[in-house]
């Protein structure tokens, strides 16, 4: 089916979103604005935009450390986004939780984690309460090539499969967990293969073109729905940073590799495209690009205007109440 | 009142629960067997809210974080408290944080129930009192409730708190019976109960060692000792407030506890009346708590590990000035 020119265009505006954030991101690291460690997601934005463009709004989504492409592609506003790298109190997680946790429960964005696979059962958690309240909301939820290591990678996809969880599991392989090559720590080359294990779908997509990512994962989004249970898509992609930003350890990848992949980069790719066929003009392209810069750059203003949080905020949110003052703790 | 066991306690606040609140679900693996607490739910409740579970802690308590940060109140039953081990970062890193993490935009109401079966020859790996290691961890409210009524009401309470709760069952009080009130019964989470007044001595005693306590009380009582057992019920939110005026009337201390000694929830109430009550300390506190060893196999051995009525009533004489008649176990 063929996307309208308004998809394809909305597409593109989030791709760039999340690559001017990330450029963004990497300036306010440097000059040392950002504390503690950010994970780009620069090279990987199609796949991250193919695959939330396929579900809806009300779909709950889960992510990994790298964490910051996702709620953009999700439909988040940046402005909060932005603000929780720089630990402010407007931050979407109100300071609490910085660059690799991010959530924004407004579009569904159940919370990125820091811990390498964690986020895998509780999609299916997600899914099965949607499930049990007869809703047609799906999961969508990232991963990379290592998480699909991890035990809760087999027994997340297990509890997907045997309850017909409408979860789709989309593997963003870029190829490196850190600084080891996937080449030799799985087992089987493709990570899509490890779906026969669980007997459910597992799809081979490249992760550079968003159009063939948003197909793929709508007909996985579309077998959830009809209640046929979960797809694992794995998606062949890469990172052009670092494992985290300024981490300079490059020797693990060779240049070749490197230029091979640049010469894929998926936002020309898509801007090529979308202006041979016709869909947008290059004045038109350039509109979206300007609106994407001055949405990065409003959100830079709102952040590094933005208040740090007070200490007492320190407390708020560890529980629902506040513990009684007559109890230690 | 009604006289029932403990177990029927926790079976009834489940089916309670249940029966009012559609979103309550119980994840448990070998849920419909004749052993266990939920026996002949998957009948009343059908399988999508007693779901067939496979043997996977770790995935199903991730499972049950996402289906509570979504509207869903999990309670998740490990069977023995040492399985927890197995999900401990999907608790201790997603189940206690995430609240926190994501800026209060969602909460975690889950019940772990889990239930330790020390004193039951089973040795090390299934033995465990893993409550002090969680106290450690903020965001997870923690219960050890000691009869049948504690257990009915606390787990009706935990299943109505919106916040992860932890709830260790001392499996050696399953069997026991004793009364509960009638007609919808709730015990606040962080309240400790006065299970015995007296005026010379406070016991703060643990899940099954209050029994144990009260045994010993019963016993020095005939000495002409009052012994006030205190039972915390609620290990977090902790009620300071309740044994620091017990403290301030008798002005002596002994804490017992299954659980082991260092770090442990004996040291933290003796940490606590150190800093707060010092000034009515007319004696050093004494713990009555598991030497930091492994439950050993043998019953010959594991007999000597936990608080005994002997053990509570030698260490209250101690507190009292009597020449210390404490002793470690293999002396």
């Amino acid at each position: 089916m063929a996307l309208s020119p308004e998809v394809l265009a909305e597409m593109y505006r989030r791709m760039l979103r999340i690559r001017l954030f990330e450029e963004s991101a990497q300036a306010l690291k440097t000059e040392g604005v950002i504390p503690g460690s950010i994970h780009l997601s620069i090279g990987q934005e199609a796949e991250i935009v193919g695959a939330c463009m396929a579900v809806e709004r009300r779909d709950y989504m889960l992510g990994n450390h790298r964490s910051h492409g996702h709620p953009i592609g999700k439909g988040a506003a940046l402005a909060p986004l932005m603000a929780e790298l720089l630990g402010r109190r407007t931050g979407v997680n109100q300071g609490k939780g910085g660059s690799m946790h991010l959530a924004d429960f407004s579009v569904g964005s159940l919370g990125e984690s820091s811990i390498v696979g964690s986020g895998i059962p509780v999609a299916a958690g997600a899914a099965l309460a949607a499930q049990l309240r007869g809703e047609d909301r799906v999961c969508l939820c990232f991963f990379g090539d290592g998480a699909s290591n991890e035990g809760m990678f087999h027994e997340g996809l297990n509890l997907a499969a045997i309850w017909h969880l409408p979860v789709i599991y989309l593997c963003e392989n870029n190829g490196y967990g850190a600084t080891t090559s996937a080449r030799e720590v799985v087992a089987v080359t493709d990570i899509a293969d490890r779906a026969a294990g669980y007997g459910i779908p597992g799809e081979i997509v490249d992760g550079q073109d968003v159009v063939a990512v948003h197909e793929v994962v709508t007909r996985a989004v579309e077998r959830a729905r009809r209640g046929e249970g979960p797809t694992l898509v794995e998606a062949k992609t890469y990172r052009y940073d670092n494992h985290a930003f300024g981490l300079h350890i490059e020797n693990y990848r060779t240049t070749e590799e490197r230029e091979q992949w640049l010469r894929r980069d998926p936002i020309p790719l898509l801007r090529d495209r979308l202006v041979a066929d016709g869909v947008l003009s290059d004045d038109a392209a350039k509109t979206v690009e300007d609106e994407a810069r001055a949405e990065v750059a409003a959100a830079v203003d709102f952040a590094r205007t933005s208040p740090f949080p007070e200490p007492a905020e320190a407390f708020d949110h560890l529980f629902t109440v506040p513990l009684p003052a007559r109890t230690a703790g | 009142m009604r006289t029932i066991s403990y177990r029927e306690a926790v079976r009834q606040a489940m089916l309670e629960e249940m029966r009012r609140d559609p979103n309550v679900v119980v994840f448990c693996e070998d849920a419909r067997f004749w052993t266990m607490p939920t026996h002949g739910f998957v009948d009343e409740f059908g399988p999508d809210r007693v779901p067939v579970m496979p043997i996977s802690e770790e995935g199903f308590t991730g499972a049950a974080i996402g289906a509570a940060m979504t509207g869903v109140r999990p309670i998740v039953d490990y069977t023995i408290a040492n399985l927890m081990y197995v999900a401990w970062d999907q608790i201790v890193n997603h189940a206690a944080k995430n609240r926190y993490l994501f800026g209060g935009q969602a909460s975690v109401p889950i019940v772990f129930r889990a239930a330790m079966k020390y004193a039951n020859a089973t040795a090390a790996q299934h033995s465990d009192r893993p409550y002090p290691q969680l106290m450690n961890v903020p965001g997870l409210k923690i219960v050890v409730p000691s009869n049948p009524a504690d257990a009915l009401g606390l787990l009706k309470s935990a299943i109505r708190d919106d916040d992860p709760v932890v709830y260790f069952e001392p499996l050696l009080l399953w069997g026991a019976k004793g009364e509960v009130p009638d007609g919808e019964h709730l015990v606040p989470i962080g309240q400790a109960a006065i299970t015995r007044p007296g005026r010379d001595v406070t016991v703060v005693a643990i899940g099954d060692a209050v029994p144990t306590a009260l045994k010993a009380a019963g016993a020095l009582a005939k000495d002409g000792t009052e012994v006030e057992v205190i039972d915390p019920r609620t290990l977090v939110p902790l009620d300071k407030t309740t044994i620091l005026e017990s403290v301030a009337r008798t002005g002596r201390l002994v804490i017992a506890d299954p659980a082991h000694k260092t770090c442990g929830a004996a040291a933290e109430i003796s940490a606590i009346v150190a800093e707060e009550g010092f000034g009515s300390l007319r004696a050093p506190i004494v713990r009555v708590v598991t030497p930091d060893v492994h439950p050993p196999f043998s019953p010959a051995l594991e007999r000597l590990m936990y608080p005994t009525p002997q053990r509570i009533a030698d260490a209250v004489r101690t507190v009292l000035g009597a020449p210390s008649a404490v002793k470690d176990l293999v002396s």
